[in-house]
């Protein structure tokens, strides 16, 4: 505070010590309890107290961390041995009862409003055969644990014992074995850490990191160029030029798993947003004739949807998953724009005039995704389906979407997993209560075929056989155009220079993986 | 004066009644809270457990009654996507957005009533003439376009300010407040001048109408005939009987301005109870933002309470207690 008293109000200093880093975020965290609210930014910040058995590199590629290695025992029995010589941040050595604790933690976490389970309700049973090893037991065939179990952040069983959101809200439970340390949070404001030095891997770069949290795009860049923090993330796609240009920043950019597409009403005889040009409803649903969603998929020019709507900042897609990730069915190329063939198409599936249709998107939930709805709407029309844009917020929309109100939709996903079982389980799987599949297939496309092959993929353990199944699953959900995939976005972070990222697939932002140059 | 107050608290609670069943409606009618807080790769079950645990599966007659016993043994209920009390959440946010209001609210009535009052003394000049169009262009430009030249300018261009966030802070009376250091201060005033700029253009319009006509009325011509100075005239007779409709504006507008600070908040990102709310019903956080609303309505009715003893100080010829009109 002295020092600040001392600096008249103009020559205000606003450059930061070398070894401190402060790191804009564009989303805010909603608790610093690991196992509370599964949301990316808590994920985020919870990634640099806690660590995970199996972490993902930078392309996401899994990688050893709190475990050292593991393998599958047999079908149902997955083997973890487990890194010696870790320490919480209170000095307590780290063993198999911390895994332990977290994935029992984990479903008894109170009022949480998007729990854990997706990641530990299969495991039956636990296992500790030695403090170093682990194994973990389910029903069936399970060859997604380790990914799975990889997501869930591991506390201290002594620091957490008993220990309530709250608790890790204040930092009395919020001790890790992360490269650094909790200080404080903020809410809405910031979330400072320190270097752990006692860490097991590589020390972190940065003595004590603060994480602003700034979700107005514009005032995130201007932070930025004006050095109040140095380096941002989710840089928006309309100051890219700009910023690229700047030669006192960088930026760093890489495709991310997040598949933006398009989803049709696939399964109703009737829909409700399909009318004829007058405005009439149609008896039956031309969403459902193959030929009709192939024009429609041939009208999008997505090279220019990523030129001129994503400003570069994608990557023009046929499938679910970018090349070099898990279940990327290299025979997939990106439907090329084909107007031609697109009105040839709807002539002969009895539609030569077009009809009339309604896109529904959300218009604060993916980059640009009102624009590229406006676009494609535009699109669809020189081939003579006239397409209105019904744009609303996130709230608003996912909601009505999952009660089936649409009959056109943009929607995006992110393959949390890094394989293409995500999106085929949520997106084109059959929808299903019971068996907890389709969750998001809000078309409800369904394909006896593709389930088929998509159970025997789950139940594949064997990595080459499994990538295979997942491939031939994409080709038939693809290739019936259940959805009709269009991009995959760019992650984009940007620094000044003399701080380099890697840019990571998975949307994260870690302050030990900015390096000074 | 007491039965006054009284009068005016069982009114609120009547507004408070409405404005929580309204907003209980709204949000169902919105959505499922669920749909958007819960992470995508949840299936139904998880979903299914989701609403439960936040009671959103009851009957919203029954979600609406839970809210209401619980607000009477003074529960406002959780935040659905922290879980932390909605009530502490408002509050911990709220010292900063008062600093932001009051300091905006100084600005516009320090800046505002004299450059009023000299607009309107010397209507015809230069002077007078760049003060009315600099109110007109406070008026017309949006705040979140200001916000960001202003950002551009004096941030990124001048390096004068920082650009973003509220600066150091003290404790004072158990609040943290950031005036008091000069990095405190280097932060607010850009925010301030932003959100003040609105209210300093109507404080101007207001002062330099009040002006005009004052100055036509015969108490002042007659002062002016008496020979007392100008400057008696103007502070005695005319800023007096002005300072009404100036002190009600003010009074409301500062309700508006800790309120709706929304916009100036996301733009600096001022860690205010604005920006908590605009979060909120992007998640359709259904307790936190019906605990603010009512908040809100505490805030207006005692701003209007002390708007309404102030004109007892300015005029004696108003009385409280409804039988002044």
């Amino acid at each position: 505070m002295n020092r600040l008293l001392a600096l008249p109000l103009l020559a205000f200093s606003l450059a930061v010590p070398a070894a401190d880093l402060s790191i804009a975020l564009g989303g805010d965290v909603t608790s610093m309890d690991p196992h509370f609210h599964n949301l990316t930014p808590n994920n985020n910040i919870g990634a640099h107290v806690f660590e995970t058995l199996v972490a993902k590199d930078a392309g996401g590629r899994f990688k050893p961390a709190l475990a050292e290695s593991w393998r599958a025992v047999d079908d149902t029995t997955w083997e973890f041995k487990l890194r010696k010589g870790v320490r919480f941040h209170d000095g307590s050595i780290f063993t198999a009862a911390d895994v332990v604790y977290s994935l029992d933690r984990v479903p008894t976490v109170p009022n949480s409003p998007s729990p854990f389970t997706t990641y530990t309700k299969q495991v039956t049973d636990k296992i500790v055969v030695d403090p170093w090893t682990l194994r973990l037991k389910s029903a069936a065939p399970y060859p997604q644990m380790p990914i799975d179990i990889g997501t869930v952040l591991i506390v201290s069983s002594k620091a957490a014992a008993g220990a309530t959101t709250d608790d890790f809200n204040t930092g009395k439970a919020t001790v890790g074995t992360g490269p650094y340390k909790f200080v404080r949070w903020q809410k809405g404001d910031r979330i400072e850490l320190a270097r752990n030095d006692a860490y097991w891997g590589p020390q972190a770069p940065w003595d004590r990191v603060t994480f602003r949290i700034i979700t107005s795009d514009p005032t995130r860049v201007a932070s930025l160029l004006a050095g109040e923090v140095r380096a941002i993330e989710n840089v928006p796609t309309t100051d890219l030029a700009r910023l690229s240009r700047d030669k006192d920043l960088a930026v760093y950019r890489t495709v991310s798993v997040r598949l933006m597409y398009l989803h049709l009403d696939t399964a109703r005889d009737k829909t409700p947003f399909v009318t004829d040009k007058a405005g009439k409803p149609l008896d039956r649903n031309p969403l459902k004739d193959l030929r009709v969603r192939r024009a429609m998929s041939k009208a999008i020019n997505r090279p220019a949807l990523v030129e001129r709507v994503m400003e570069g900042a994608a990557v023009a897609t046929g499938q679910l998953m970018p090349e070099g990730f898990f279940g990327f069915t290299p025979a997939l190329k990106p439907e090329p724009y084909d107007p031609e063939g697109a009105r040839k198409l709807l002539a002969e599936a009895g539609y030569p005039d077009g009809f009339g249709l309604t896109l529904h998107a959300p218009n604060n939930r993916y980059v640009n995704d009102e624009q590229i709805a406006q676009a494609i709407a535009q699109l669809l029309a020189r081939i003579g389906i006239q397409t209105r844009v019904d744009a609303m917020p996130a709230s608003v929309y996912f909601s009505r979407g999952t009660k089936l109100e649409f009959s056109f939709m943009l929607v995006g996903w992110g393959a949390d997993t890094m394989e293409a079982s995500s999106p085929l389980k949520a997106l084109l799987a059959t929808f299903s209560k019971d068996k907890g599949m389709g969750t998001a297939n809000r078309g409800r496309y369904s394909n006896p075929k593709l389930d088929a092959v998509l159970d025997q993929a789950l139940a594949t353990v064997n990595d080459p056989k499994r990538e295979k199944l997942l491939q031939q699953a994409t080709e038939i959900g693809v290739g019936d155009l259940g959805i009709i995939p269009l991009y995959h976005q760019h992650n984009l972070w940007a620094a000044r220079r003399g701080i380099v990222y890697e840019a990571r697939a998975d949307e994260r932002t870690f302050a030990h993986e900015f390096k000074p140059r | 004066m007491l039965a006054f107050a009284a009068k005016r608290l069982a009114q609120s609670i009547v507004v408070v009644f409405i404005m929580s069943a309204l907003v209980f409606v709204g949000v169902y009618a919105i959505g499922n809270p669920v749909d958007i807080l819960i992470n995508p790769q949840a299936d139904q079950a998880e979903i299914a457990a989701a609403t439960r645990a936040l009671g959103l599966d009851q009957p919203l007659w029954r979600q609406y009654w839970n809210f209401i016993s619980g607000a009477f043994a003074g529960d406002l209920g959780k935040s659905f996507a922290a879980n932390i009390p909605a009530v502490r959440l408002i509050f911990e946010r709220m010292p900063a957005t008062l600093e932001l209001a009051l300091a905006a609210m100084v600005i516009a009535v320090l800046l505002g009533i004299p450059l009023g009052l000299w607009a309107g003394l010397k209507p015809d000049t230069v002077s007078g003439r760049a003060i009315m169009a600099g109110s007109i262009l406070g008026f017309s430009l949006p705040t979140f376009w200001v916000g960001l030249m202003l950002i551009m300018v004096f941030s990124v261009w001048l390096g004068w300010l920082p650009p973003t966030g509220r600066g150091a802070t003290v404790m004072v009376l158990g609040l943290p407040v950031s005036f008091l250091t000069w990095d405190g201060l280097a932060h607010l005033f850009m925010p301030a001048l932003n959100l003040a700029l609105f209210k300093l253009s109507l404080l101007i319009r207001l002062t330099r109408a009040g002006t005009r006509e004052a100055l036509a009325q015969d108490y002042v011509r007659f002062a002016r005939a008496k020979g007392l100075s100008m400057e008696r005239v103007v502070r005695v007779h005319v800023l007096k009987n002005i300072m009404i409709p100036i002190v009600t504006v003010t009074g409301l507008e500062f309700g508006s301005v800790i309120a709706f600070a929304i916009v100036t908040e996301t733009i600096f990102a001022w860690p205010g109870m604005g920006k908590l709310l605009i979060d909120s019903i992007n998640v359709l956080d259904r307790p936190v933002i019906v605990a603010y609303l009512l908040i809100i309505v505490l805030i207006f009715v005692l701003i209007n309470l002390l708007v309404d003893l102030a004109y007892t100080a300015l005029d004696p010829r108003v009385r409280l207690a409804g039988r002044s009109t």
